[in-house]
């Protein structure tokens, strides 16, 4: 069954600039994991936020987005209100920025339940520390009672994946989550992400750069290349066989591994049909978008 | 020639209350045109051993030496060779490049230096040497007049990359180059450091966790945790066949491509 469904959705930021999105359309079913690989500036971060409703007003959006066959580039910002962190919820990239500084963690957590189920404190506080010992924050008392600032990278983002699967939601968007974190923390942090997604049944779309990290993660795969989707399919198929150039760029230099060492690694450039398609990114780059910048 | 050499060398942070042991008994010998990844986790204290290499910290016990002279960080002298014989590439350009300084003047504040301006080694033609080490990294001279903020992430590690060679120094210090870079970005910065300190017979010390940039890159590997040195060796050795339980755990924990 169909969860999300982007239809023809192109993103502006005033007609001076090329537009973020460019006539994009991309299917999630219900419990499927889809990644979204592509390069900074390509647009990724843009597609989530048109997603979750967070883009900056300056925003010029076309096309749809229906989320459970609501279009919600037509949702008033109370019913969005409602809808974020219950049934569609987000795990930022940098989880220092993603949480309040000036707030204890677990009562951060807590808001997030109270804010969409009607409960006491006590029970919402009982909810958290549930959540909590799941994604192995322990001691649960300790670390709900610090700030952001006292954890550390990979507990934080514990932290943040918990509020994103407390209220049970039925899709996840994950933008870059372990990009912050190193290899080890990283590889128990992803561990932990599929299990709560299994658990609460919920569908993922997984924003990152990494193919490994993709490949580990999801079923099937959409790249993304100055502002269009330039391929989808399943993880191995694309991976494996990729049709469009620019995929078989971007799979060929994220494999240092293949290349022996000392040697000259593969860039997209060396895949020359491509050279317009970059030509076209690098223009892009060029005009800052006044979204987020990736870290 | 042995290019650095630390012995015994520890470093503790913090004050009475609360001690962390950045580097505990670390000792390490880097020969000339060797290249060096050092690895482990956020914490075991690899960015304090390339400050200490870098002069940037002193350590609290032990000795560091560089071509065989003790790191004496008093002695202008020994500063002075520091200076113009180590430079470092920081992790992020965006914060290690002036944001109000162009281009032209980034590369050649190294030259400027108090220490090593009136040594005989350096380049006296400053702007000759700015667009000499600006075409080494793969840009055009004329971006001499821009600033940071108008160049890609990519093109600003070429600048921070142009700075480090300014000087023509014998030893790169590379403080995760490249992460949190794009997988394409990322080829070519590697592609441009292998060639460069190969063309120019530079020893390398690069700190990062990525084991396939040091397996490609370095010779030689260092594995740190928890500030204690717990294996090292030549790269094929240690990551082909590593003696430590907590190397093999590093390396099981790389995330690869599932194998159909």
């Amino acid at each position: 069954m169909t969860l999300l469904a982007i239809d023809d959705l192109s993103v502006d930021f005033g007609r001076h600039h090329r537009p973020a999105l460019d006539h994009v359309s991309l299917l999630v079913d219900a419990g499927q994991r889809l990644g979204l690989v592509g390069a900074s500036g390509s647009g990724k971060t843009v597609l989530a936020s048109a997603v979750m409703g967070l883009l900056p007003d300056n925003a010029h959006l076309t096309g749809t987005v229906r989320f459970q066959g609501r279009d919600l580039t037509r949702l008033p910002d109370a019913a969005f209100s409602r809808l974020r962190g219950q049934d569609l919820t987000m795990v930022f990239q940098e989880p220092m920025t993603a949480l309040d500084p000036t707030m204890k963690v677990g009562r951060q957590a807590s808001e997030v339940r109270r804010l969409h189920t009607r409960c006491s404190a006590a029970q919402a506080r009982a909810k958290v520390d549930e959540i909590f010992t799941r994604v192995g924050l322990d001691p649960v008392s300790q670390i709900a009672d610090a700030y952001p600032h006292e954890l550390s990278g990979g507990q934080r983002q514990r932290v943040v994946i918990a509020m994103a699967v407390m209220n049970n939601p039925s899709l996840v968007i994950c933008d870059e989550p372990t990009t912050a974190l190193d290899a080890m923390v990283q590889a128990t942090v992803l561990a932990l992400l599929v299990e709560e997604l299994d658990r609460v049944d919920a569908a993922c779309l997984f924003i990152s750069h990494d193919l490994d990290v993709v490949s580990s993660m999801c079923d099937d795969v959409a790249v993304i290349h100055g502002g269009r989707i330039v391929e989808t399919g399943g993880v191995d198929e694309v991976l494996d066989r990729p049709r469009h150039p620019y995929t078989q760029g971007l799979v060929a230099t994220a494999r240092i591994d293949a290349v022996g060492p000392g040697q000259r690694l593969p860039v997209i450039d060396d895949f020359s049909s491509t050279s317009d398609l970059v030509q076209a990114a690098s223009e892009q780059c060029d005009t800052p978008a006044p979204t987020r910048q990736d870290r | 020639m042995t290019a650095f050499e630390m012995t015994h060398v520890s470093m503790t942070y913090g004050g009475r209350r609360r001690r962390v042991r950045a580097l505990d008994d670390v000792s390490l010998s880097v020969e000339e045109h060797q290249k060096w990844g050092i690895v482990g986790q956020s914490g075991s204290g690899k960015t304090t051993l390339l400050k200490i290499l870098a002069g940037l910290a002193s350590p609290t016990s032990g000795q560091v030496r560089l071509f065989g002279r003790d790191l004496d960080l008093k002695s202008a002298d020994v500063m002075a060779e520091l200076r113009s014989s180590v430079q470092m590439v920081f992790q992020d350009p965006r914060s290690s490049l002036n944001p109000r300084m162009k281009i032209s003047s980034i590369v050649s504040e190294p030259l400027r230096s108090p220490l090593v301006r009136n040594r005989p080694d350096m380049p006296t033609d400053h702007a000759a040497r700015v667009a000499e080490v600006l075409r080494a990294v793969g840009l055009p001279p004329d971006c001499g007049d821009l600033y940071p903020h108008e160049l890609s992430g990519g093109q600003r590690q070429r600048i921070a990359l142009a700075r480090a060679l300014a000087p023509h120094p014998r030893i790169l210090l590379a403080d995760e180059p490249v992460s949190a870079m794009d997988v394409d970005v990322r080829a070519q910065v590697l592609n441009l450091l292998n060639s460069l300190v190969d063309s120019m017979g530079l020893t390398l010390i690069m700190v990062t966790h990525d084991l396939s940039v040091v397996r490609h890159t370095c010779d030689h590997v260092l594995v740190l945790n928890q500030g204690r040195v717990v294996e090292w060796g030549p790269t094929s050795t240690v990551m082909g066949d590593p003696r430590e339980e907590y190397t093999r755990q590093l390396l099981a924990s790389t995330i690869r491509r599932r194998t159909v």
